[in-house]
C-alpha cells in the first residue's frame, strides 16, 4: 500500500506485550487513518469506562503524515472522556504523527494498565517499555528536560500531574509546547499509567504519485499565501491564534464574567500585539507547517493560544498579561487542559462570588493539577463542580465539556456546533468562525440560523476528513477538500474527489454517534447552557445582541437531525448506519428501547 | 434563503453574464428552495442535488460573449480530448484551478465533473451552460460562474493572441473570432461623478470608498465582484488604512471595511483583503503623495498583460512568479506609463507585495498604476478616487485597443517582436 504501512502497533501495558495488528485494506480506505481510524479502532470498547483497563487509548496517523502534503505532520487521538463520558479525540501538533509514521505505524493502541509508571519508547520497529517511576510528580517540563538527556531527536508526549492525580480534563503534552488538551485523554494515558511516549522513525512514506503531490501542495501553498487569516501581516503565522482576539471584541463575542456579558473593557491592551511587544515571541510551528502559528516567547515560555488569552482574561475578570503567561505555561507543566480550567475557574467565580487575584488563579490551578489543597474540587470538571453546589446551570458546557472563546450569541452557526459536536463543547468540529466571522470561504450572516443545519453537517464531514488525513483545520481557512482530494490521490494512489472524502467524513461522524448513543447521548445532551436563550450579551450601538433565540434553535436542530439521518431524539438509525456502511453495534437497540439510565452508564 | 437566490440569480443578470430567467439557483437545508418557482430545470438540479453533499447549485446559461467564448472553448477542449479548459490567469489559478467540461446537460456527467472542482463547463448542442455549488452559501456558487466567465473571456481572447505569435492561426478559428469581436460591449467612456477629497473623517472616506466600489463593478472593470479598494486617513490621531474585507462585495461594501492601524496595533487587517500587505507598502513608500488605492481586474488589461512576444523565453509557464524581463505599457498620447509586474495573490514568497508596491510607487505623472500579470491593475489617488478610477478606465481603454492594434499587426503572420516597450 502506499499512504498506509498497514502495520498498527499494539502495547499492552498489563502484559508489558506488543504486537502488529493489521486491518483489511478495505478499512483504510473507508476510515483513512486518525480520527477515522482511532474510531473505528475504538469502537468494540467504546461504552467501558474511562478508567478500565480495555480501553484503548489509540494515537493514529494518517495516509498524508510525513509525506510534503501541508501541515500533515500531526497525529490524532482517540479514547472515551473521562470527562463527559463521550468518544474524546484530539488533535495533536508537533512532531508526533511525523515520526510514528515515519518508524512505521499507521497507529499505536495502548491497553492494559502497568503495574508501575511506564514510558514507550518506539524506536522504528522497535518498542522498549520503560520503568517511568523515576518521573512520579514531575511535571511535562522536567519530564521532557530528562528524556532529552538520554533521547536525542524524534518526539514524545507525556503527561503531568494532572493525569496522575485523575484530572477529568488531564491533558498530553507533546514536544513541550503543544497539547492533546480537550476531554481528560492525558487521565486515560494516567489511569493506564502511562507517563510518556518517545517515538523516533526514520523511515519514509511511500508516495504513489511524487509530481502529482508536488502539484496538490503547490496549490494549497498558494491558496494559503492568499489568506489573510493565515498569512497576512495580522493572520496566524505572524501573531498566532490570538490575532482573532480583536475580532472577538469588536464583534462583542468574548466571553467574559462565565459567559454572563460578551465584551471585556480594556480588551484592546490584551491582544496579540500587546503580547507580541512584550514578549517578542518567535514562529514555532507542528512539522510539515509553514503557516508556523505556534509562538514561542524569548525567555522560552509557551505563548497563550487564543483560547486561553480570552478565558484566562476575559472570562474571569484578569487584565495582568503576565498572569496569563504564567497560567499558560502551569497548565502545560501540571498537563490541564487550559479551556476547561479557565471556564472551571469561571465557574466557580461567579458560584462563591470571590474575585480571583493573580495569585488565587496560580493556587488554584495547582489545586486541579495536584489534586491537594484548594482547587481540588475544581479537578472533575465546571459540570460536576457546579451540580455539587447546586447551581448546574453555571457550567458553561455542552456534554461537559466547557465552551471555547466564541459566545454563541454571536454566532448562530457557532450554537449549534456547540450542540450537535460529538465530543461536547467544541469549536472545531464544524469551526462556523471560518465563514460566520473570518469571511470564509464566504462570509454567512451570523445572526441566522437560516441554512446552517446542512453547512454544519457538511463541514463535520469535512473536518472529520481533516482529521484523518491528516492536515490542520486552520488550513481549510484557505484551502479545501479539492485539493487535499488531489493529495490523498497522490499520495495513495487511491482515485478519490472531494466528494468522495466528504461521504467517508459522513462515515466517521456518524460512526461516533453510535458510539455516543451507546453511551446514552440524546438530543438532551445537543443542547447550550440555558443563559445562552435566556440572558443578553453584551450590545453595542447598532450591534445588539440578544438571547438565541431558543424556537429558531431547535428547528435547526431538528433540521440537522433530519440532515445527519438521526431520529428526532438526535439517535442513529439502522437505515443510515447501513447506507455508510457501518455495523449496528450489539445491544444498541435494547440501550435505546430501554431508554437508558444515563447516569448509572456514564463516568 | 429565497431572497439569497433571488438577489444572486438577479445579480448575474445584471451584470450582463446572463439573459434574465436563465440563471436557475437552488439551496438545500433541509429542504430545497429556488430562486424561482416552476422552472423547467428543477428536476435536473435535484438530480444533480441527489448526488453531491452541497447545500446551494446554480445552473445558468451564459449570454452574449461569454456563451460565444465559453462554447467556443469547450468545444476545443472536448475536441482535444481533455475535457479541461486551463485558463491562465491569477484568479482562476489561484482559486479554480482548471475548468472541466463536460458533453451534453445530463446529471450525471455534471455530477461527475463537481465532485472534482467547483464548477464545470457544459456544451449541449451548440450551447455552453455553467454549472456550479456552494457548500456554505449561493453565493459561492455565483462567484464561481461569474469567475468562469470571466476565466473563459480572457482565456479566449489570449489565446487567440497566442495562436497568432505561434503561427497556429485557422480560418475557421479566424471566422470565429470576427463573430466573438462583434458581440463585445461598447467601450464606456462617460466618467462617474465622484465624491472630491481628500476626506477629513472616517465616514466620509468610507462613503466614497462605498460609492467608488460600486461604480467600478458597474463599469465592468473587476471579475465577479473582486478586487479591492482603500484609502488612509489618520484616525484618532493614527494613520489608518481603510481597507474592503476580504472577499467583499466592492458594490455592497456596506460595513465590509475594516480600519487597519499602520502602526499594527491591533490585528484588524485578519479579515481585510488578501492584498492589505500590497497596500501598506504602498502607502509606505507613497508617504503624502497618494491617499487612495483602487484595484480592478479589467479583462483587457488582463489578456494583454498575459502577452508575450518571447515564446521561447526559459520562464515560459512560470512567467506568472518568474518573469523578469521589465515590461511596461506606454502611450505618449494619453499620458500612460503602466509598469507589468509578476506576483500572486497574498503574500507568499512570490506574493505581488514583493513586487508590486515598488513598481507602483516608481510611477509619476497623473495617471499612476501598475498591472500584475494575469492578475489585474491598481491605481493610485492622490487625494480620492477620482484620479485612480480614471486611470483603471483610461488603462483598460488603452488595453482593449492594443490588443486590438496587435491582432491587427499579427493577422495571419508571425510574430514581430517589441511589442512591450522595454526602455524600462
Amino acid at each position: 500500500m502506499y499512504g498506509w504501512t498497514g502495520n498498527i502497533l499494539r502495547v499492552d501495558l498489563s502484559t508489558g506485550q506488543h504486537d502488529v495488528l493489521r486491518l483489511p485494506q478495505d478499512a483504510y480506505r473507508a476510515f483513512l487513518g486518525g480520527k477515522g481510524l482511532g474510531g473505528y479502532l475504538l469502537r468494540g470498547q467504546a461504552t467501558l469506562p474511562p478508567g478500565h483497563p480495555d480501553l484503548p487509548l489509540i494515537i493514529a496517523a494518517g495516509p498524508l503524515t510525513a509525506t510534503i502534503a501541508p501541515t500533515s505532520g500531526r497525529c490524532h487521538l482517540t479514547t472515551r472522556s473521562p470527562l463527559t463520558g463521550a468518544v474524546a479525540d484530539s488533535s495533536a501538533g508537533g512532531r508526533l504523527g511525523t515520526e510514528l509514521a515515519r518508524a512505521g505505524w499507521d497507529a499505536l493502541l495502548i491497553v492494559g494498565r502497568a503495574q508501575r509508571l511506564t514510558g514507550i519508547e518506539i524506536d522504528d520497529g522497535t518498542v522498549r517499555l520503560m520503568d517511568a517511576r523515576a518521573l512520579a510528580g514531575l511535571d511535562t517540563a522536567e519530564v521532557f528536560a530528562l528524556l532529552r538527556q538520554r533521547r536525542k531527536g524524534g518526539s514524545m508526549a507525556a503527561t503531568g500531574p494532572a493525569a496522575d492525580t485523575g484530572c477529568l480534563f488531564a491533558s498530553l503534552m507533546v514536544d513541550t509546547h503543544h497539547a492533546a488538551g480537550r476531554c481528560g485523554l492525558g487521565g486515560v494515558a494516567g489511569a493506564k499509567n502511562l507517563k510518556y511516549l518517545a517515538v523516533r522513525g526514520t523511515g519514509r512514506r511511500k508516495v504513489a504519485d511524487l509530481p502529482a503531490l508536488k502539484a496538490a501542495r503547490e496549490d494549497i501553498l498558494r491558496l494559503t499565501a492568499a489568506s489573510p487569516a493565515l498569512l497576512g501581516q495580522h493572520g496566524f503565522s505572524c501573531y498566532g491564534t490570538g490575532s482573532i482576539f480583536d475580532l472577538m471584541d469588536s464583534r462583542r463575542m468574548m466571553p467574559t464574567d462565565n459567559f454572563s456579558r460578551t465584551r471585556f473593557p480594556g480588551a484592546e491592551h490584551l491582544n496579540a500585539h500587546a503580547y507580541k511587544t512584550r514578549y517578542q515571541p518567535r514562529r514555532h510551528g507542528c512539522q510539515g507547517c509553514h503557516v508556523l502559528c505556534k509562538k514561542i516567547a524569548a525567555d522560552g515560555r509557551s505563548m497563550p493560544e487564543f483560547e486561553t488569552m480570552s478565558h484566562f482574561t476575559a472570562l474571569i475578570g484578569n487584565t495582568d498579561l503576565e498572569l496569563v503567561l504564567k497560567a499558560n505555561d502551569l497548565c502545560n507543566r501540571l498537563g490541564l487542559d487550559t479551556i476547561s480550567a479557565g471556564s472551571t475557574l469561571a465557574c466557580r467565580r461567579e458560584i462563591s462570588g470571590e474575585e480571583l487575584s493573580g495569585a488565587r488563579v496560580l493556587e488554584l490551578l495547582r489545586g486541579m493539577g495536584t489534586g491537594v489543597g484548594p482547587g481540588a474540587e475544581l479537578a472533575q470538571g465546571s459540570a460536576k463542580y457546579a451540580a455539587i453546589m447546586g447551581r448546574p446551570e453555571l457550567s458553561m458546557s455542552v456534554k461537559g465539556l466547557e465552551l471555547p472563546a466564541y459566545d454563541p450569541r454571536g454566532a448562530y452557526g457557532m450554537a449549534l456546533a456547540y450542540a450537535t459536536s460529538a465530543r461536547g463543547g467544541c469549536h472545531l468540529r464544524a469551526y462556523p468562525i471560518s465563514h460566520e466571522i473570518l469571511r470564509k470561504p464566504v462570509a454567512t450572516d451570523r445572526f441566522s440560523f437560516s441554512g446552517k443545519a446542512r453547512i454544519i453537517k457538511i463541514a463535520e464531514d469535512a473536518n472529520a476528513v481533516v482529521d484523518s488525513l491528516i492536515a490542520c483545520k486552520f488550513l481549510f481557512f484557505a484551502a479545501s477538500l479539492e485539493e487535499y482530494a488531489r493529495a490523498y490521490t497522490a499520495v495513495t494512489g487511491v482515485s478519490a474527489t472531494a466528494q468522495d472524502l466528504l461521504a467517508i467524513g459522513e462515515r466517521i461522524d456518524y460512526q461516533e454517534r453510535l458510539m455516543n448513543a451507546q453511551n446514552g447521548f440524546s438530543a438532551a445532551d445537543d443542547d447550550l447552557p440555558p443563559r445562552f436563550f435566556n440572558e443578553e450579551g453584551s450590545s453595542g450601538p447598532g450591534l445588539p445582541i440578544p438571547p438565541v433565540p431558543r424556537q429558531d434553535f431547535l428547528a435547526a436542530r431538528a433540521a440537522y437531525y433530519r440532515i445527519r439521518g438521526l431520529t428526532p431524539e438526535g439517535l442513529p438509525t439502522r437505515e443510515t448506519a447501513e447506507r455508510l456502511g457501518l455495523s449496528w453495534p450489539q445491544g444498541l437497540d435494547t440501550a435505546l428501547d430501554a431508554g437508558l439510565d444515563r447516569g448509572l452508564e456514564r463516568p | 434563503m429565497i431572497p439569497l437566490l433571488a438577489k444572486y440569480a438577479a445579480k448575474l443578470a445584471a451584470t450582463g453574464l446572463v439573459a434574465p430567467d436563465d440563471a436557475l439557483l437552488a439551496a438545500l437545508d433541509d429542504e430545497l428552495a429556488w430562486s424561482r418557482a416552476g422552472d423547467v430545470r428543477q428536476p435536473l438540479m435535484q438530480e444533480i442535488f441527489a448526488g453531491l453533499n452541497i447545500s446551494a447549485l446554480l445552473l445558468a446559461r451564459p449570454a452574449g460573449v461569454y456563451q460565444a467564448v465559453m462554447a467556443e472553448l469547450a468545444r476545443q477542449a472536448l475536441a482535444d480530448g481533455a475535457g479541461i479548459i486551463t485558463p491562465g490567469d491569477c484568479e482562476t489559478r489561484t482559486f479554480l484551478h482548471d475548468l472541466p467540461v463536460v458533453q451534453g446537460l445530463q446529471a450525471e456527467g455534471v455530477i461527475q465533473a463537481l465532485r472534482r472542482r467547483k464548477g464545470c463547463v457544459i456544451l449541449h448542442g451548440d450551447e455552453a451552460f455553467v454549472a456550479a455549488f456552494g457548500t456554505v452559501s449561493p453565493e459561492q456558487a455565483y462567484v464561481t460562474m461569474s469567475s468562469m466567465c470571466f476565466a473563459c473571456f480572457v482565456a479566449y481572447f489570449a489565446q487567440h493572441l497566442r495562436d497568432l505569435r505561434s503561427g497556429r492561426m485557422t480560418p475557421e478559428r479566424r471566422a470565429e473570432f470576427a463573430r466573438i469581436k462583434a458581440l463585445l460591449p461598447p467601450d464606456r467612456s462617460d466618467v462617474p461623478d465622484l465624491a472630491p477629497g481628500p476626506f477629513a473623517s472616517e465616514d466620509a472616506a468610507r462613503a466614497a470608498m462605498i460609492q467608488a466600489g460600486r461604480r467600478t463593478v458597474e463599469y465592468g472593470l473587476v471579475d465577479s465582484y473582486f478586487g479591492n479598494i482603500s484609502y488612509r486617513l489618520p484616525v484618532n490621531g493614527v494613520q489608518t488604512i481603510l481597507i474592503s474585507q476580504t472577499g467583499s462585495s466592492l458594490d455592497e461594501l456596506g460595513p465590509c471595511i475594516d480600519p487597519c492601524r499602520m502602526d499594527g496595533g491591533n490585528c484588524a487587517a485578519i479579515t481585510a483583503s488578501s492584498e492589505y500587505s500590497a497596500h501598506k507598502a504602498v502607502y509606505e513608500g507613497e508617504g503624502v503623495r497618494s491617499r487612495a488605492i483602487l484595484h480592478g481586474h479589467p479583462r483587457f488589461s488582463v489578456i494583454v498583460s498575459l502577452d508575450c512576444p518571447r515564446l521561447d523565453c526559459p520562464n515560459l509557464g512560470e512567467c506568472h512568479r518568474a518573469c523578469d524581463t521589465p515590461r511596461c505599457f506606454t502611450d505618449a498620447a494619453s499620458g500612460l506609463s503602466v509598469p507589468i509586474v509578476p506576483g500572486e495573490v497574498g503574500t507568499g514568497p512570490f506574493g505581488l507585495c514583493n513586487t508590486l508596491p515598488q513598481a507602483l510607487t516608481a510611477t509619476s505623472g497623473e495617471k499612476r498604476g501598475a498591472i500584475v500579470y494575469g492578475h489585474g491593475l491598481f491605481t493610485l489617488g492622490e487625494a480620492d478616487f477620482r484620479d485612480a478610477f480614471a486611470t483603471l478606465m483610461d488603462v483598460e481603454r488603452f488595453c482593449r485597443e492594443e490588443y486590438f492594434r496587435r491582432v491587427k499587426r499579427l493577422g495571419g503572420g508571425r510574430t514581430p517582436a517589441g511589442e512591450d516597450s522595454r526602455a524600462r
